[in-house]
C-alpha cells in the first residue's frame, strides 16, 4: 500500500461489523460463571441524616448473599479530587471525603447508603427496596446563591462553608482588568446560566468485581473511558488494593462524554462484595439511576463584561461565576470550572485584560464534572453571547466584530492574559470558509422566504477555540493537577511482519482501531489490514491516561508515533548487519530497507523475521525481538479553533425554534481520517443543540431531580436536527506533535451553543424585539414565546 | 417459572423463565444474545428493538410470555452469513452511521422495519420514523444518510445540503 494514501484517507471502520451484527462485548454483555447481582438503595431526600439502617427484612429474602452499609467502608478511602486549587487567599479547596456508601448523611437524591447483593438481579432489587433508612430530613441546599449566602446548613459538616474554592485567574491582572473597564469608553455586561445537563451515553454504567480466591487477584470490568486511571484510584486511595493484584478491564463501551472519566463508588462495592463472597458480582446501572449517579455537566451562572473602544476593539473581559461542584468532588469536578474554563477566556480574541473569578459551590444535587468539552463550552458560550450583544449595542457586524479582534497568523505564537501561548491558527481563514460553506450571502432571502411563511428568521454566528491534547504534566503540575497527563504506546511486531500496537487511549466510539493503524501503517509501510489494536484492559497495554479532552490522537497518537520511530530503529540497524555494512545509513521507505549510495535493500518481513531468528547479527550489540514502548507527554495543549453559523426559525405564535442550518468550519490540523473527524462533530454539534434547545437537568427547590427520566429530559432525536455542514480545510497544523494533529471530539459541542442561541437572538431583534438581549438555555418553547410576547 | 417458546432468529427456542421476564432479558440473559441493548428504563430510548412476527418492538416493554409461539428477529438474526450482511448493515458501515455502536442494533431493526413499510423514504420520513430510537453519537447525520442508501437512494446530494 503506498503510504500517501493512508493519512487522510476516509477508511471505512474495521470495529463496525461486530457492532452492526450485534457481537460487541459491552460490560453488561459479560456473564461470569457463579455470577450474582449488587442492587443499591439510595436515598430519595437531598439531604439526610442517616439514624439508622434497618437490614433484617432484606437479608431474610429469598437469594439475598450480602448486605453493605456505609459502616463496611469508614476504613477504606474516599474518592479523590484529581486537582488542587487554591482560592484567592492562597489558601487550598477544602475537600470532603466521598465514601463508597453514604455514611452519617445522605447528600443527594440517588446518594448510596446500603446495597444487597444476591443471586438474581430482580432479588436483589427487590432486597435493596426492603432495607429501611431512618433518615432525618434536612433542610436541603440547591440553589448556588443560598449555598454561598447561608454557611450554617452545610452539605459538608465538617467544612465551615459551601464553597470548596474562590479562584481567581489570572489574580495579578485582576486591578489592571477592574481599572480598564472604569475607563472603557463602551462596557457591555451579560448574566447568564449555562444549563445543568446529564451526559447520557446511551451504555449505561456497568461494573462486574472478579475477586480469584486462588491467587488473590481482583479483575474489575467496567465501563471507563480510563482503565488505568480508575486503576490508580481504587489502589492508592479508595480500596488499597496493590496495583499489581488489580485487573481493570474496559471492554467495548458504549459512550462516555465524559461521565465515565471518573472512579464511581459501586466499582469499588463489587471488589469489596466479590472479594467477601468469592463469587463474582455485577452491577447494571438502569437508566433511571445513571440520571441520579453519573456527574453532570456545565450549571454555572455567569456574569461577564466586555470592555470596549467605539470601534469595537476588545479592551478587557471580567467575569464572576458560579460552578456547581453538586454534593460531592468528582475526580476532575475541581478542574473543569476553573483552569479548563478560566485559561480560555480569552478565546480567538487580542484581548490585552482578562479576569475570571469562580467559586465552586457544594450543593445536595448529583457531583458535576467534565461533560464534553468541560469547561470550554461555559468560556466560549460566554464569551461569544457577549460578544454578540456588544455588536448590536455599537452597530457592528457579528462576522466584523469578531474579524476585527482575531489574533492574527503573524502573531503566533501568541500568548493571552490567561496563561496559555496559542502555538499556531488562523482564524480569519476559518472565517472566511465558513462564510463560503454556510452560504451567508444567501440569507436575506432565506429570511424574506420565512417571514413570508410567518416565521421569524435568525442568523447567529460564534467563534471558538479550545486547548486540548490534555496535557503537558509539568504545566498541570504547575496549575494542582495531581497526576500526569502523558499517553503510552507499544509497537510490538510479530515474527511475520504483522504488528500489535496496545495504546492508553480508550475507544468508546472514537474509531481508534481504524486511525490508529493509519498512522503507523503511513510509517511501516505495511497495509492497515496488518494493524491491529489492542485497548481498555490494564493487563495488556504497557499504561494509559485515557480518553478525554480530545486527547487520544494529540498525545496517545504521538506515542504511537514514538514507538513506532524507535522500531524503525532498531530494525534499521539489523539491516545494516544483513546488508553487512554495520555502519553504513539505513534508509527506510515503504516497507523496504536500503543501503544508501548502494543498491542493495532489504524488505521489512525479512528484517523483522531476522530479529526473532537472530543468526546473523551480534545480540551482544542488538537485543533480538522488535517491540517497543513510548511515552509521550506533550509539550502544549493543542487549539482547536472554529468558526460556526445556525440558521434559525423561530415560530413566533408557538415560540418552537427550529434548526433550518448548521455549518461548522473548524481547523483540527491534520486530519488521519476525515470521516471519523466529520462524525465527531456531528455528534458534538448534536449534543450542543441539545443544550441550547432541549436538554435541562432540573431540580426542586427541596432537592428532587424533576427531569430524571427520558420523559422529562429531552434528548436530542432524529428529527430535533438538521444535516450538517462540516469543513476542515482551513487548517493550520500543530506545531508541537509529531502528527501535527490537534483533537475534534469536543469542538461541536462547544461552538454551537452560543450560534443557535445567537441565532434566536436574532430573529427575534429582527422582529422588533430590541430589548429582548437574552435568553436562558435550554430555549424552549415556553422561554421564547415570552421573551417574544412579555412585555 | 412458566415455559416460554419462540422462534428465534429461525430456531425454536424455549426456556423456563419467571412471568415477570421481559423478551430483552429472556433474549440477552436466557438465550445469550446481548446485541439487543437496554438503555433506558421508560420505553424511550429503543436500544432493544426487535421484530416480532414481522414488526419492530421494543423488547424492554413486552414480556417474554407475550411473545410465546412468535417469530422474533434479532440484530444477530439481520445477516444471511458471516459475509452477506445486510444491505442496513453495510450501509452503516459505508458512512459511518456508528460510532460507539450500542444504539446500532436497535437503529438497524426500526430502520428495517421502516424500509419494508416505506421502501424508499424521504430524509423527514427517515428522521421521523427513527424517533423513538436514541442516538447519543452520531447527530443521525450519516444515519439518515445509511438509511437513505440502503434504500438505494442517493445520499450524497443530502450531505452537500
Ligand atoms: S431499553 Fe430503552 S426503549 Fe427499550
Ligand atoms: S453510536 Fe453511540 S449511541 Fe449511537
Amino acid at each position: 500500500m503506498p503510504k500517501d494514501s493512508v493519512i487522510g484517507d476516509g477508511q471505512k471502520r474495521r470495529e463496525d461489523k461486530r457492532f452492526t451484527t450485534g457481537k460487541g462485548k459491552y460490560t453488561d454483555d459479560i456473564i461470569l460463571r457463579h455470577q450474582t447481582y449488587a442492587a443499591f438503595a439510595r436515598s430519595e431526600v437531598a439531604h439526610g441524616r442517616i439514624r439508622g439502617i434497618d437490614t433484617s427484612a432484606a437479608e431474610s429474602m429469598p437469594g439475598v448473599l450480602a448486605i453493605f452499609t456505609g459502616d463496611d467502608f469508614v476504613e477504606v478511602g474516599g474518592n479523590p479530587a484529581g486537582w488542587l486549587i487554591h482560592s484567592r487567599d492562597g489558601t487550598p479547596m477544602t475537600e470532603p471525603k466521598r465514601p463508597v456508601l453514604a455514611h452519617g448523611k445522605v447528600r443527594h437524591v440517588g446518594d448510596a447508603y446500603a446495597a444487597v447483593i444476591a443471586e438474581t438481579p430482580e432479588q436483589a432489587r427487590d432486597a435493596a427496596e426492603a432495607i429501611v433508612a431512618d433518615i432525618e430530613d434536612l433542610p436541603s441546599i440547591v440553589k448556588m446563591a443560598d449555598a454561598v449566602a447561608n454557611s450554617d446548613n452545610r452539605v459538608h459538616d465538617e467544612v465551615d462553608s459551601n464553597i470548596c474554592f474562590d479562584w481567581g485567574w489570572v489574580e495579578d491582572n485582576r486591578a489592571a482588568v477592574d481599572e480598564a473597564i472604569k475607563n472603557a469608553p463602551h462596557v457591555t455586561t451579560l448574566e447568564l446560566v449555562n444549563n445543568r445537563l446529564s451526559p447520557n451515553p446511551m451504555e449505561p454504567r456497568c461494573s462486574i468485581g472478579d475477586y480469584d480466591t486462588g491467587t488473590g487477584d481482583y479483575t474489575l470490568y467496567t465501563t471507563s473511558q480510563n482503565p488505568h486511571l480508575t486503576r490508580l484510584l481504587i489502589s492508592a486511595f479508595v480500596m488499597g488494593i496493590p496495583e499489581h493484584k488489580l485487573r481493570v478491564v474496559a471492554p467495548d463501551v458504549g459512550g462516555g462524554f465524559g461521565s465515565k472519566i471518573y472512579h464511581y463508588g459501586e466499582e469499588a462495592l463489587v471488589l469489596a462484595a466479590s472479594k467477601k463472597l468469592g463469587r463474582p458480582v455485577k452491577w447494571t446501572s438502569s437508566r433511571s439511576e445513571a440520571f441520579l449517579t453519573d456527574a453532570h455537566g456545565r450549571d454555572h451562572v455567569t456574569t461577564i463584561e466586555l470592555a470596549t473602544e467605539k470601534d469595537g476593539s476588545f479592551i478587557a473581559v471580567r467575569t464572576e461565576t458560579m460552578a456547581n461542584l453538586g454534593a460531592y468532588l468528582s475526580n476532575f469536578a475541581t478542574a473543569t470550572p476553573t483552569f479548563l474554563h478560566g485559561t480560555l477566556m480569552a478565546g480567538n480574541y487580542t484581548v490585552p485584560n482578562v479576569y475570571v473569578n469562580v467559586k465552586g459551590v457544594f450543593t445536595n444535587t448529583v457531583p458535576v464534572d467534565a461533560y464534553r468539552g468541560a469547561g470550554r463550552p461555559e468560556a466560549t458560550y460566554s464569551l461569544e453571547r457577549v460578544i454578540d450583544k456588544c455588536a448590536r449595542e455599537l452597530g457592528i457586524d457579528p462576522i466584523e466584530i469578531r474579524r476585527r479582534n482575531y489574533i492574527k497568523p503573524d502573531q503566533f505564537p501568541y500568548t493571552t492574559p490567561v496563561a496559555l501561548e496559542y502555538d499556531t491558527g488562523n482564524y480569519d481563514a476559518v472565517m472566511d470558509k465558513l462564510e463560503e460553506i454556510a452560504d451567508l450571502q444567501g440569507f436575506d432571502a432565506r429570511r424574506k422566504e420565512s417571514e413570508a411563511n410567518g416565521k421569524l428568521r435568525g442568523l447567529g454566528i460564534a467563534s471558538y477555540i479550545e486547548a486540548c491534547g490534555i496535557a503537558p504534566s509539568n504545566l498541570v503540575g504547575a496549575l494542582g493537577g495531581r497526576v500526569g497527563l502523558y499517553d503510552a504506546a507499544t509497537v510490538r511486531v510479530n515474527p511475520t511482519g504483522n504488528v500489535a500496537v496496545m495504546v492508553g487511549a480508550h475507544s468508546h466510539g472514537q474509531g481508534h482501531e481504524t486511525t490508529f493503524p493509519q498512522i503507523v501503517a503511513e510509517r511501516l509501510g505495511i497495509p492497515v489490514e496488518n494493524i491491529e489494536i489492542v485497548h481498555g484492559d490494564t493487563a495488556r497495554i504497557p499504561f494509559g491516561m485515557g480518553t478525554y479532552g480530545s486527547r487520544s490522537l494529540a498525545v496517545c497518537g504521538s506515542a504511537v508515533v514514538r514507538a513506532t520511530e524507535k522500531v524503525i530503529d532498531k530494525a534499521k540497524k539489523i539491516a545494516a548487519f544483513m546488508m553487512e555494512s554495520p555502519d553504513g545509513e539505513v534508509e527506510f521507505d515503504d516497507g523496504v530497507f536500503s543501503l544508501k549510495g548502494t543498491n542493495k535493500n532489504v524488505p521489512w518481513g525479512d528484517v523483522v523475521l531476522k530479529a526473532y531468528i537472530p543468526h546473523d547479527f551480534p545480540i551482544e550489540m542488538i537485543e533480538p525481538g522488535l517491540e517497543e514502548t513510548a511515552f509521550y507527554d506533550p509539550v502544549n495543549f493543542t487549539y482547536p479553533s472554529g468558526a460556526y453559523a445556525c440558521e434559525v426559525e423561530v415560530d413566533p405564535a408557538t415560540g418552537k425554534v427550529e434548526v433550518k442550518s448548521f455549518a461548522a468550519a473548524d481547523d483540527f490540523g491534520v486530519v488521519i481520517n476525515p470521516m471519523i473527524v466529520e462524525g465527531q462533530v456531528h455528534g458534538g454539534l448534536a449534543q450542543g443543540i441539545g443544550q441550547a434547545l432541549l436538554e435541562h437537568a432540573v431540580y426542586d427547590a427541596d432537592g428532587q431531580f424533576m427531569s430524571a427520566s427520558y420523559m422529562d429530559y429531552s434528548m436530542p432525536r432524529a428529527d430535533d436536527l438538521p444535516m450538517y455542514r462540516v469543513d476542515h480545510s482551513a487548517l493550520t497544523p500543530c506545531t508541537h506533535n509529531p502528527l501535527g494533529v490537534k483533537g475534534c471530539g469536543e469542538a461541536g459541542a462547544i461552538g454551537s451553543p452560543p450560534a443557535l442561541v445567537n441565532a434566536v437572538i436574532d430573529a427575534i431583534q429582527h422582529s422588533g424585539r430590541t430589548d429582548v438581549t437574552h435568553i436562558d438555555m435550554p430555549l424552549t418553547p415556553a422561554r421564547v414565546w415570552s421573551a417574544l410576547h412579555d412585555k | 417459572m412458566t415455559k416460554v417458546s419462540m422462534t428465534v432468529n429461525g430456531k425454536a427456542v424455549a426456556r423456563d423463565v419467571e412471568a415477570r421476564r421481559m423478551l430483552v432479558d429472556y433474549l440477552r440473559q436466557d438465550l445469550d444474545l446481548t446485541g439487543t441493548h437496554v438503555g433506558c428504563d421508560t420505553s424511550q430510548c429503543g436500544a432493544c428493538v426487535v421484530h416480532v412476527n414481522g414488526k419492530a418492538v421494543k423488547a424492554c416493554t413486552m414480556l417474554a410470555a407475550e411473545a410465546e409461539g412468535a417469530k422474533v428477529t434479532t440484530i444477530e438474526g439481520m445477516a444471511s452469513s458471516d459475509d452477506d450482511l445486510h444491505r442496513l448493515q453495510v450501509a452503516f458501515n459505508d458512512h459511518h452511521g456508528l460510532q460507539c455502536g450500542f444504539c446500532t442494533p436497535g437503529m438497524i431493526m426500526s430502520a428495517a422495519a421502516l424500509l419494508s413499510e416505506n421502501p424508499t423514504p424521504s430524509e423527514a420520513e427517515i428522521r421521523h420514523y427513527l424517533e423513538g430510537n436514541i442516538c447519543r453519537c452520531t447527530g443521525y447525520h450519516n444515519i439518515v444518510k445509511a438509511v437513505l442508501a440502503a434504500s438505494g437512494q442517493d445520499s450524497a446530494a443530502l450531505a452537500a445540503e
